[in-house]
C-alpha cells in the first residue's frame, strides 16, 4: 500500500519535473521571438514591443501539454508495451489504430447520412404536397449523396479487417465516381453562381495537385529518387503553352501534349548528368536545378518578361468551340444562356481526365518491366545493377515520364489561370508536392490523392473559417498559418508515421495472391 | 585591378560569413550523414534574435558602446540559438535515426518551411532594417578617383571569423567532446562501445553548428543591416554548396569552400551580371557535386551492398 502511493507520489513528482523542464525550454525558444514584437514605427524606425501575455500562454500550454502527456499517454503507452505481444495475424497498432479511425469516421459519415436521410424525406414530402413546384433535381441529388453517405458509414461501421478491405477494395471506383458527379452535386446544391467558387478552388485547385503528386509519385514514389525540382517541369509545361500560343496563336490541344515532350526532354536533359548522384544529393542537385530555371524565368527579360509574368494567355476551347458571350461561344452553340461556369465544369473535366490518364499510366506501367526496375531500383540499386537491369534507363524513363506529367499539368495551369510569372514555381512549391506524395504515402496513389486532398483543401478551408476571426479579433487571418501548418505536418507525419498516410505496399506482380506487404517490411536502400 | 582587390575584399568577407554556416551543414552530414535542410533557417533566426537583443540593448537598457553590445548580442544570440538547434534534433531529427535514408531530410525540409513561416507570423513580413551599427572605413589606396576601401565591419568580420575557427579547432581536435565527436563520425556503434554517449555527442554537434550560425547571424545583421523572415533560403543553400565544395565532413574545407563561394558570387556581380549571381552559385553547386562529389578535401565515398 504505502510502496504504491510513494510510487504514485514518485510518479506525479517526476511528471511535475518534466513539465517545469518543459516549459522552462519553451519559455527559452520562445522569449525571443514571441515575446517580443519588432515593428516599424511611424518615423521608419524599429522599435521593440512585448507580447507578455501571448509569451506566457504558450509556455503555459507547453507546460501542461507535457504534464498531461507524463501522466494520461506515457503510462497508457507503457501498459501496452507490456502487453504479451500480439501473435501474428492479430491486430498490430497500424491496423488497431486504422479500425478505430474508421470507426471514428463512420461515425462522423452516419451522421451527415442521418442529416441527408432527414433532408430526402423532407424534399419527399414537399414534392409530394406540392407536386409540380417539386424540385426533382434537389431530390436526386439528395438522394444520391444520402445513398453515398449511408454506405460509407456502413463500411466504416463494420470496422475490422473486412470493412477496411471492402474500404480498399471500393474506394477507387467510389472516388473516381464522387469526383465524376461533383461538378454537377454542387451545381445543383449552391447554385450556378456559387459553385465557381466550389469547383474552381476546391475541385480545379486540389485536382492540379494530385496529378502533380501523382507525376513525383513516379520518380520518388516508384523510381526512389528524391527530386526537389519537380516544379522546374512544371514551369517548362506552363511557360511553352503561354508563349507558343501568345506568339503562334497554336490550339490547346496541340500544345497540351507538346509542353508535355518539352517537360519530358528537360527531365531527361536534367536527368542525366545527376545519374551517378544518390540520396540527398541527388536532391540538392534536382533542387539547384528548379532554382536555375526560376531565376532564368525571372532574369530573361526579353522572352519571359520577368517578374511580371506572361498575362492574356488564350483559354482552351470546348473542341474548337469558345466559352464566351458570343454568337459563336459555347452558350450559343448549345442553346444555353450564358454564364462562366461552364468553362470552369470544362476546366474541372480536363483536369480530372487529365489525373485520371496520370493514375492509368502509373498503374499500367508498374505491371511492365520498366515499372518493375524502377521499384526494384528504389529497394536496392545495387542488387538491381548486378541484376543486369540497366539504370541508367530506367532512371531517366522514371524522370522523363514525371516530368512528361508536370508538362501536362504545368500547359492546364497555363490556360487555367490566363496568367502566369515566376511566382507560381518557387521551390516551396517543389516541396508541397513532395509533402503531399512523403505524407501519402510514397508509392501510394490514393494515400497520394488523399494527402492532397487534405493539404491543399485543407489551406482553402483556411480561407472560409471566418469564425475564427469572431474568436481571435478582426485582424486574424488564418491563410497566414497554411505554410506554418504545411511545416509542422510535415514534420510530424515523418515522425509518427514516417511511412506516410498509407505505408503498405500492395505488390505489383504476385504469387497466387495479392497480400498488402506491412510498412515494418518495406525498407528501402539508399532512398 | 583596383575592383578586383575591392571585390577581393568583400567576398572574403560574404565568404567567412558562408563559411561559418558551412562548418554547421558539414559537422551535421559527418556525423549523421543527414543534409540539415533546415540550417539556412536556423541562420536566419539567429539574426533576428540578434536585432531583438541589440534593441534590448540599445533603445531599452541604454548601452552606448557598440563593442559591448556587439559582443552581448553575438554571446546571448549563441545561446538562444543553440538551444533552438537542440530542441529540433531532439524533436524531428532524433526520432527518425534508423529510419529509411530521406526521412530526417524531408523532416528537415518540414523544419525550415516552418521556421521560415513562423518568424514571419511572429515578426511580420516585412524587412528589418537597423540603422548602420558601425560606420568608418580604412581607404587602402586610392587609384584613378577609386578608393579600395576595407570597413570596421569587414575587419570585425574577418576577426571574430579567425578567432572563432581558431577556438573551435582547439574544440574539435583536442578536447574529450572532439574526440568523440570523431569517433562517432568514424562508427557509432564501436564509439557507444567504448563509452561514447553518441546522443549527447549528436546533440551537441547540433549545438556548436548552431552556435557558429549564430555568429554568421549576427556578422550578417551587422554586416547588411537588414534581415527578413526569407533570408534563410538562399544563404542556406549557398553555404551547403560551400561545404560540399570544400568536401564534405571536412572542415577546414567547409571555410575555404565558403571563401571561394563568397569571392565567385562578388567577381561575378561586378564583372558579369549581378542578376544571374544565384544562377553562378547554384551552377557551382550542381557542376560540383556532379564531377567532384568527393570536393576538395573531402573522403572519396565507397559504395557497400
Amino acid at each position: 500500500m504505502s510502496a504504491e502511493a510513494s510510487s504514485a507520489r514518485n510518479t506525479l513528482a517526476l511528471a511535475v519535473r518534466d513539465a517545469a523542464i518543459t516549459a522552462l525550454i519553451a519559455f527559452g525558444l520562445l522569449l525571443p521571438l514571441i515575446g517580443f514584437l519588432t515593428v516599424t514605427d511611424i518615423r521608419n524606425e524599429l522599435i521593440l514591443t512585448t507580447r507578455g501575455p501571448l509569451l506566457f500562454a504558450f509556455v503555459g500550454i507547453a507546460g501542461f501539454g507535457r504534464l498531461f502527456y507524463s501522466l494520461s499517454i506515457e503510462p497508457w503507452l507503457r501498459r501496452r508495451a507490456l502487453r504479451p505481444a500480439t501473435p501474428s495475424g492479430e491486430m498490430t497498432w497500424p491496423r488497431w489504430f486504422a479500425k478505430w479511425a474508421a470507426l471514428f469516421a463512420g461515425v462522423i459519415v452516419s451522421l451527415t447520412a442521418l442529416i441527408f436521410v432527414g433532408r430526402t424525406l423532407y424534399l419527399i414530402r414537399a414534392l409530394v404536397l406540392e407536386p409540380g413546384a417539386g424540385p426533382a433535381f434537389n431530390l436526386m441529388a439528395s438522394v444520391l449523396l444520402t445513398a453515398f453517405f449511408v454506405g460509407l458509414a456502413f463500411i466504416l461501421l463494420r470496422g475490422g479487417d473486412k470493412g477496411l478491405q471492402t474500404v480498399s477494395r471500393l474506394t477507387m471506383p467510389a472516388g473516381a465516381g464522387f469526383l465524376i458527379v461533383y461538378p454537377i452535386l454542387i451545381v445543383i446544391a449552391v447554385g450556378f453562381g456559387a459553385s465557381v467558387k466550389w469547383i474552381d478552388n476546391f475541385g480545379i485547385q486540389i485536382l492540379i495537385y494530385v496529378m502533380l503528386g501523382w507525376g513525383l509519385n513516379i520518380v520518388v514514389g516508384l523510381a526512389g529518387l528524391l527530386d526537389l525540382g519537380y516544379v522546374a517541369f512544371y514551369a517548362v509545361g506552363a511557360y511553352s503553352y503561354a508563349l507558343l500560343a501568345k506568339e503562334f496563336g497554336l490550339s490547346f490541344w496541340i500544345l497540351l501534349p507538346l509542353a508535355g515532350v518539352l517537360a519530358s526532354f528537360w527531365g531527361i536533359l536534367l536527368g542525366f548528368p545527376v545519374l551517378r548522384l544518390r540520396g540527398d544529393y541527388l536532391a540538392i542537385v534536382t533542387l539547384a536545378f528548379g532554382e536555375i530555371i526560376r531565376l532564368v524565368l525571372i532574369n530573361w527579360v526579353d522572352l519571359t518578361s520577368g517578374y511580371a509574368g506572361i498575362s492574356g494567355i488564350p483559354r482552351p476551347t470546348f473542341f474548337g468551340v469558345p466559352f464566351n458571350a458570343n454568337d459563336d461561344g459555347f452558350a450559343s452553340v448549345f442553346g444555353l444562356e450564358f454564364t462562366p461556369i461552364y468553362r470552369t465544369i470544362f476546366l474541372y473535366y480536363l483536369i480530372l481526365a487529365l489525373a485520371f490518364l496520370t493514375a492509368f499510366v502509373t498503374v499500367r506501367l508498374r505491371r511492365l518491366p520498366v515499372g518493375r526496375a524502377w521499384e526494384a531500383l528504389r529497394e536496392d540499386e545495387i542488387a538491381c545493377r548486378s541484376l543486369g537491369i540497366n539504370t541508367t534507363n530506367t532512371k531517366l524513363t522514371a524522370f522523363g515520364i514525371g516530368a512528361m506529367f508536370a508538362g501536362f499539368a504545368g500547359s492546364f495551369f497555363a490556360a487555367r489561370q490566363g496568367f502566369i510569372s515566376p511566382d507560381s514555381f518557387t521551390f516551396l512549391e517543389s516541396a508541397s508536392i513532395l509533402a503531399i506524395v512523403v505524407l501519402g504515402g510514397m508509392g501510394s496513389q490514393i494515400g497520394v490523392a488523399c494527402a492532397a486532398i487534405v493539404m491543399i483543401g485543407g489551406t482553402e478551408i483556411m480561407r472560409e473559417l471566418d469564425f475564427l476571426k469572431r474568436i481571435f479579433g478582426e485582424t486574424f487571418d488564418p491563410t497566414q498559418y497554411r505554410m506554418l501548418l504545411f511545416g509542422f505536418a510535415m514534420v510530424l507525419i515523418m515522425v509518427v508515421r514516417p511511412r506516410g498516410l498509407i505505408s503498405s505496399r500492395s505488390p505489383s506482380v504476385f504469387l497466387k495472391e495479392r497480400k498488402n506487404i506491412g510498412s515494418d517490411l518495406v525498407k528501402e536502400g539508399h532512398g | 585591378m583596383e575592383v578586383f582587390l575591392q571585390q577581393l575584399i568583400n567576398g572574403i568577407t560574404l565568404g567567412s560569413i558562408y563559411g561559418l554556416i558551412a562548418i554547421g551543414y558539414t559537422m551535421v552530414f559527418g556525423i549523421i550523414g543527414m543534409v540539415n535542410f533546415a540550417h539556412g533557417d536556423v541562420f536566419m533566426v539567429s539574426s533576428f534574435i540578434a536585432l531583438i537583443v541589440f534593441l534590448i540593448l540599445t533603445s531599452w537598457l541604454g548601452v552606448t558602446s557598440v563593442a559591448l553590445a556587439l559582443l552581448i548580442v553575438l554571446v546571448v544570440a549563441m545561446i538562444f540559438t543553440s538551444l533552438v538547434n537542440w530542441t529540433i534534433e531532439r524533436l524531428a531529427y532524433r526520432p527518425l535515426r534508423g529510419s529509411f535514408r530521406l526521412a530526417p531530410l524531408i523532416s528537415a525540409i518540414g523544419m525550415s518551411i516552418f521556421l521560415s513561416n513562423f518568424v514571419q507570423v511572429s515578426q511580420g513580413p516585412r524587412n528589418k532594417s537597423t540603422p548602420p551599427m558601425i560606420q568608418g572605413e580604412f581607404v587602402l589606396f586610392t587609384k584613378n578617383d577609386y578608393a579600395v576601401t576595407l570597413s570596421f565591419k569587414q575587419l570585425i568580420i574577418w576577426g571574430v571569423t579567425a578567432v572563432l575557427l581558431v577556438c573551435f579547432w582547439y574544440l574539435v581536435a583536442k578536447t574529450k567532446l572532439g574526440r568523440a565527436q570523431r569517433a562517432c563520425e568514424q562508427d557509432q556503434k564501436m564509439a557507444a562501445l567504448v563509452g561514447v554517449d553518441v546522443d549527447r555527442t549528436i546533440s551537441m554537434t547540433f549545438v556548436i553548428a548552431a552556435a557558429l550560425a549564430a555568429v554568421a547571424g549576427t556578422m550578417y545583421l551587422m554586416y547588411y543591416g537588414v534581415v527578413s523572415f526569407a533570408d534563410g533560403f538562399v544563404p542556406g543553400v549557398k553555404a551547403f554548396t560551400a561545404a560540399v565544395l570544400g568536401g564534405i565532413g571536412s572542415l577546414p574545407g567547409a571555410v575555404i569552400g565558403g571563401i571561394i563561394i563568397g569571392l565567385i558570387e562578388t567577381m561575378w556581380s561586378s564583372y558579369f551580371s549581378i542578376d544571374y549571381k544565384d544562377v553562378a552559385a547554384f551552377s557551382v553547386l550542381v557542376i560540383t557535386l556532379i564531377f567532384m562529389p568527393q570536393g576538395l578535401f573531402g573522403r572519396p565515398d565507397v559504395e557497400k551492398v
